[in-house]
């Protein structure tokens, strides 16, 4: 009997034993294969800091150590190349971020001001309403763009899944190796080089370009099917505005100036009839050429779709003061954001001067001819 | 069984076939010298083996072949 | 749904937890779920076909098999006052009354997968005579899709109700158990086509929970997507360039094209075998294997033994040894003797059974005359080389090449290109076509263009022939370890364990680096899924 019992006890030492001696090293086994896997995918992702450095602006924001800011822009490349945060703080103390990125859709733009919101709730919201003439991603590439700097949250996985298209899985978003594997005979030294660093490329989310391509001929529109916004667009526009009204944040619509892709009249006046309805002040600044000082010839870089860097200063000159109108904080006295904002001013004023190198030309800042 | 063994002598001269066990596993007959094999025996010993008892159990040897035939005889 | 989806891996991951979780007596009734909900996400229209054929088999093969034993039941009865003769008389009468079921069985069987599967080439073929003879009338098609699976899960069925009728197994008594039988979603796809007598040992009883059999599992579902997505995938980019336009890719690239299709046939096909059999050993279920090293074979006919190993053995078992067999054609067989003499009407009725097997063959792989002229084009290979053997003994007396290792590679090498030309009937969609391609091999002088980097204007680069090579390399050298020692895993699993977890650990990054699928990739369905 005892000796049975004594056996047994040993018999099952034994096994635990035994157990032990396959757990352990099946465990061990699997944290190196998703180690070697974690540094491949780190590896294999492009880097966005060389060329399309739109890629790296969405995980950007994260590098912020105060995110406290007033003021966020939402949109695509009409937001982040067209709104100089520096300028709105130097004139008016405004603490703003772009939170743009390549083509952004909607419901993305829906996504990233929920995820800035999990930091500090701001006082005032821009959202460029461009991108409400896409109901569906039209990419995949620009959803990787938009998404995939966006830190692990609830926001991200509802990004995820609003944006994929059809030939897109959720697990390579999960896993972006699953993506990014066959990158492996494109590798360069800068794939290497920024594994585990990345380099700032946007000035609070602001793409600055100061060299200059005047528009000439503007291709007209073609003429469209159907002309109304898509339920899915319009669904999100709405979370937009419903999300900003609970929070107690002000929410501007704008359209920038941008002379291609048409902007039709169409679109105006669903836009129009959308901001009167719910009572959000709408500017559209393909109207108020006159006021703004835009010109055509000067201030764009690529013949009319985005601004340079003397477009946008225009432009953050013009929209200042009617982000003051609403209500939003002068917080120029603020000693700690007067540091931040010192090394910020810095970094844009160096990036002008490296720019005037490299394309041969003197900025000179409009700034100081407007009052 | 001597019959028996002259047919599959004649088959494939360079196997022993009183000692060969596995003439189906060991790829020794294929399908063709099967049916070749069931023509003779037909003829031979006149039963017909049809396609049910065409088993590798009844022909990896010549005894068992032999026992089936016989199997066969007596029904 | 592809083996190498995301949906697959997830589909089987979560049935596996769920089997080992659950009561273990559950299991099988899991896996007919599981089968089943498999089958729905195909295509919700294909299930009333497999459950038809499921019906129609389950029923004549309770009758036939009942008859069965009321035959055995009465012969014991009366054994003392029959006679040997009233026995065989009894018998022969019984027999006719089963073959009724089995027939009618078997003709809605078949006639559900020639609806399917052949009507519109029959009536395509209708329609080119009426042409031909001038008429304007032309029929117009069926749209049906056909049912993924059928040609195979038909088979399987049928198999089941010829080894019940033969008296070889019993019949299962269990409709939902026989359903699992014909639906087992591993193979529900491209086989193997399992007999019922084997795949019935292990599939319904319970599995504990197993690491070895998981673990070798695992390893032989990775093997199998090393070579669905790292060679397959990779080259087929190639072979669908070539054979989209055969008057472009002519001569030298036609010589290629048929070489890179033979590659990715094997890597396709074994491999999805190898994801197949690899789910079933991780569920604790044994399916028989489909291939045994096939490209190492010395002749066409050890080919046909080792590659696609359970289909040939149905059509041998269940055409080719019933025809030969038969008393017709042993009538026949003493009548071509006699008249044409020993050695000529000896070969006739094999020659005529095998013509019948190879022409089903070809049938049953698509309906097309390409396949079928594929069959008959196997079957003259055979019967010539069968008929010559003679001549070949003679000349190997004479020289004694024969068993040596330099012979056995030409050999190997021989059978291989005889593989690889055959295959052109596959891979081109009329007979015009592979004709036209073959034949420029050896007209169309191109190959300075080939030389000049012809081949890598293809749609695949330079690091995809890279890893091409790396990977047919490793598959060759695989290969050759089983024909030396068996299984490699046994020989991985001796090794100690660093070295052990290592190669498996670098098999699954090669695989995910490596493997071809994901954005911009148009992932091809399996090729053995059409047929």
């Amino acid at each position: 009997m005892d000796h049975s019992y004594e056996r047994t006890k040993k018999n099952k030492n034994k096994r635990q034993k035994r157990r032990k001696s396959v757990v352990l090293p099946v465990i061990i086994a699997l944290v190196i294969l998703f180690g070697v896997l974690f540094l491949l995918q780190r590896l294999l992702m492009p880097k966005y800091v060389d060329d399309v450095v739109e890629g790296n602006f969405v995980a950007e924001y994260y590098r912020e150590k105060d995110k406290n800011f007033d003021v966020i822009f939402i949109g695509d490349c009409e937001v982040y190349e067209n709104f100089s945060p520096v300028v709105l703080w130097q004139e008016h103390g405004i603490n703003s971020y772009i939170r743009g990125s390549a083509e952004q859709y909607i419901w993305q733009s829906y996504y990233l001001l929920e995820d800035a919101l999990r930091y500090h709730i701001p006082e005032a919201v821009v959202f460029n309403i461009q991108s409400l003439q896409f109901n569906e991603s039209q990419s995949e590439a620009y959803n990787r763009m938009s998404i995939e700097g966006m830190r692990w949250s609830p926001s991200k996985l509802g990004a995820i899944s609003a944006s994929m298209t059809e030939e897109e899985h959720a697990i390579e978003y999960y896993f972006p190796i699953l993506r990014y594997h066959s990158r492996w005979n494109e590798l360069t030294k800068t794939d290497f080089e920024y594994m585990f660093k990345t380099k700032k490329v946007s000035h609070n989310g602001y793409f600055m370009r100061i060299d200059c391509r005047p528009a000439e001929d503007v291709p007209p529109g073609r003429p469209l099917a159907d002309y109304t916004f898509g339920d899915k667009a319009m669904f999100y526009l709405d979370k937009i505005r419903t999300l900003c009204e609970e929070n107690g944040i002000k929410l501007l619509f704008i359209k920038a100036p941008s002379l291609y892709p048409e902007w039709y009249p169409e679109y105006e006046e669903q836009v129009e009839a959308y901001a009167a309805k719910y009572n959000v002040p709408y500017i559209n600044f393909l109207e108020i050429q006159d006021q703004t000082g835009v010109d055509y010839t000067t201030d764009t870089y690529d013949g009319g779709l985005h601004m340079n860097l003397s477009g946008a200063e225009k432009l953050s000159h013009y929209i200042g003061p009617v982000l003051m109108n609403m209500g939003v904080t002068d917080r120029s006295g603020d000693p700690k954001l007067q540091k931040i904002w010192e090394e910020n001013i810095a970094d844009y004023e160096n990036e002008i001067h490296e720019q005037e190198a490299k394309y041969g030309i003197t900025y000179v800042s409009p700034l100081e001819n407007l009052q | 069984m001597d019959e028996l063994l002259e047919i599959l002598q004649n088959l494939h001269p360079d196997v022993d076939f009183e000692n060969e066990t596995e003439l189906i596993e060991g790829g020794i007959l294929d399908s063709f010298d099967i049916v070749t094999l069931i023509s003779e025996i037909s003829e031979t010993f006149d039963v017909t083996i049809s396609a049910e008892y065409i088993v590798p159990e009844n022909f990896n040897s010549a005894q068992a072949l032999y026992e089936l035939i016989q199997k066969l005889e007596e029904e | 749904m592809l083996f190498t989806s995301y949906g697959f891996i997830a589909f089987v991951a979560v049935l596996t937890l769920l089997y080992y979780l659950g009561p273990a007596n559950f299991q099988w009734i899991l896996l007919l779920v599981g089968s089943y909900i498999f089958y729905l996400i195909a295509g919700p229209e294909y299930i009333p076909y497999l459950l038809a054929v499921t019906l129609i088999v389950y029923f004549a093969a309770r009758i036939i098999d009942r008859k069965l034993s009321d035959q055995d039941a009465y012969l014991k009865e009366h054994k003392k006052e029959l006679t040997k003769e009233a026995k065989k008389e009894y018998k022969a009468a019984q027999k006719k009354k089963r073959m009724v079921f089995q027939i009618i069985a078997v003709v809605l069987c078949v006639a559900i997968l020639a609806l399917v599967k052949y009507a519109n080439f029959f009536l395509a073929n209708i329609n080119a005579v009426l042409s031909a003879s001038g008429q304007a009338k032309q029929l117009s098609f069926l749209t049906i899709a056909m049912p993924l699976g059928i040609s195979f899960y038909t088979l399987q069925a049928l198999s089941y109700l010829f080894d019940v009728s033969r008296g070889t197994i019993k019949a299962e008594k269990n409709v939902f158990k026989f359903a699992l039988f014909v639906s087992f979603f591993p193979q529900l796809v491209q086989g193997p086509i399992s007999r019922f007598k084997d795949l019935s040992k292990t599939l319904y009883e319970p599995h504990p929970f197993n690491r070895q059999a998981v673990a070798f599992g695992l390893q032989r579902i990775l093997w199998g997507f090393f070579k669905k997505l790292v060679i397959a995938d990779r080259i087929a980019p190639a072979v669908q360039t070539i054979f989209a336009d055969v008057s472009t890719y002519s001569g030298g690239y036609a010589f290629f094209g048929m070489l890179f299709y033979t590659i990715q046939l094997y890597a396709d096909f074994t491999g999805g075998i190898d994801i197949t059999i690899g789910i079933a050993q991780m569920l604790g279920i044994e399916v028989a294997e489909n291939f045994n090293l096939p490209y190492f074979s010395t002749s066409l006919k050890e080919y046909w033994r080792r590659w696609h190993i359970t289909m040939c053995s149905w059509f041998r078992d269940y055409i080719f040894y019933p025809l030969s067999s038969s008393k017709g054609m042993q009538k026949f067989s003493k009548f071509t003797r006699n008249h044409l003499g020993q050695k000529v009407g000896r070969r006739l009725p094999v020659n005529i059974s095998s013509f019948v097997v190879w022409f089903v063959t070809g049938m049953w792989h698509g309906a097309s005359w390409n396949f079928i002229v594929w069959g008959l084009a196997n079957f003259v290979i055979l019967m010539v080389s069968e008929e010559f053997e003679p001549l070949y003994e003679k000349f190997h007396n004479r020289f004694g090449f024969a068993g040596k290792l330099p012979y056995r590679i030409f050999q190997i090498l021989r059978t291989f290109v005889l593989i690889c030309a055959l295959n052109m009937f596959d891979v081109c969609k009329t007979i015009g076509e592979t004709v036209k391609a073959f034949l420029s091999i050896f007209t169309s002088a191109n190959w300075g263009e080939i030389g000049k980097g012809g081949l890598l204007g293809l749609g695949i680069g330079v690091s995809d022939y890279i890893v091409l090579i790396i990977g047919i390399l490793i598959v060759f050298a695989v290969s050759l370890y089983k024909n030396k020692n068996g299984d490699i895993r046994e020989g991985i699993t001796g090794l100690a364990k660093p070295g052990k977890y290592a190669i498996w650990i670098v098999l699954i990054i090669v695989v995910i680096i490596f493997g071809t699928y994901g954005i911009g990739y148009d992932s091809s369905q399996f090729i053995y899924n059409q047929f």
